[in-house]
């Protein structure tokens, strides 16, 4: 018997492995890509949550918002990536530090 | 085992495991093509959920347009002639700790009990494996897309107008971005 807790494990490995993914890469580009597990595991729970909770569609209309704002934040994401390796012809983070004193 | 948990234990091992790979190999590209197989599972998770729409939202935007972005921010920031794409690691093991300790804190699925040396007899078993969650008559699967588009254009237009100004923000603004000044 699949229940509701099956679905929120399978979410919270996404979510560790993305986290892993956004504290260890310097690659700004990898980067995203756990932000994007970590979306996507959000979603997994607000669609699980719509499935087995009161028998709504609510879950399901929030977790196509997040795909939207996932989309958005990529765009704008990308062209950061792309104006810093213009100045630093590099994509890792932790040499944008423009800002040190 | 049921037919269901059989193919929720396949998609839910290629959703893992690809995000597993996504996460640890070495190589830009084979994280981007590991992204694509979780994108596919997660898909996969949700068809199985009875959401029908939202599966081919997942796989429309997130395969055809997240990851082609993703690819084409690799190749950008990339030299051509850089055969290996190799993505360094800093500060594995401290994160891997951490995270490893949240997946165990949140949703370890073996129930056991381990004794520590200072803390005694402990239970180990996942947060989420012990709450009770008020589920309630849940929805039967259906078809969701009428459903979802009435919604859209009645009780929730005003979110729906307000994500299509931020799409049309976000694009101009990441164009602004990335534009080549005259002056500079």
């Amino acid at each position: 018997m699949i229940t509701i807790s099956h679905y929120l494990a399978v979410s919270a490995a996404l979510f560790t492995l993305g986290l892993l993914g956004v504290l260890t890469r310097r690659n700004a580009v990898n980067v995203l890509m756990g932000v994007e597990l970590i979306l996507n595991s959000a979603n997994l729970n607000l669609v699980a949550f719509s499935r087995f909770g009161p028998g709504n569609l609510q879950g399901q209309l929030f977790a196509v918002f997040v795909i939207v704002i996932a989309a958005a934040e990529v765009a704008v994401a990308l062209a950061i990536v792309l104006t810093l390796y213009r100045l630093r012809r590099t994509p890792n983070l932790d040499e944008a530090d423009f800002l040190r004193g | 085992m049921t037919p269901e948990a059989a193919v929720f234990y396949v998609f839910a091992a290629i959703t893992v495991g690809a995000a597993a790979v996504v996460t640890l190999a070495r190589s830009l590209i084979y994280s981007a093509f590991a992204l694509l197989f979780t994108f596919f599972g997660v898909a996969g998770l949700y068809l199985l959920l009875g959401a029908d729409f939202l599966a081919a939202t997942q796989l429309l935007v997130y395969v055809g347009g997240i990851l082609v972005l993703l690819l084409f921010g690799v190749m950008l920031t990339h030299k051509l002639y850089d055969l290996d794409l190799k993505s360094e690691v800093t500060q594995f093991l401290p994160a891997a700790i951490i995270c490893g300790g949240l997946f165990i804190l949140l949703a370890w699925p073996l129930e056991m009990w381990l004794t520590l040396p200072r803390l005694g007899r402990v239970h180990l078993l996942g947060m989420l494996w012990q709450t009770s969650w008020a589920t309630g008559s849940g929805r039967p699967p259906a078809a969701t897309t009428a459903d979802i588009g009435r919604l859209f254009m009645g009780s929730y237009l005003l979110p729906f107008e307000a994500a299509s100004v931020l799409l049309l923000v976000a694009l101009m603004g990441a164009a602004m971005i990335v534009r080549r000044r005259k002056d500079a």
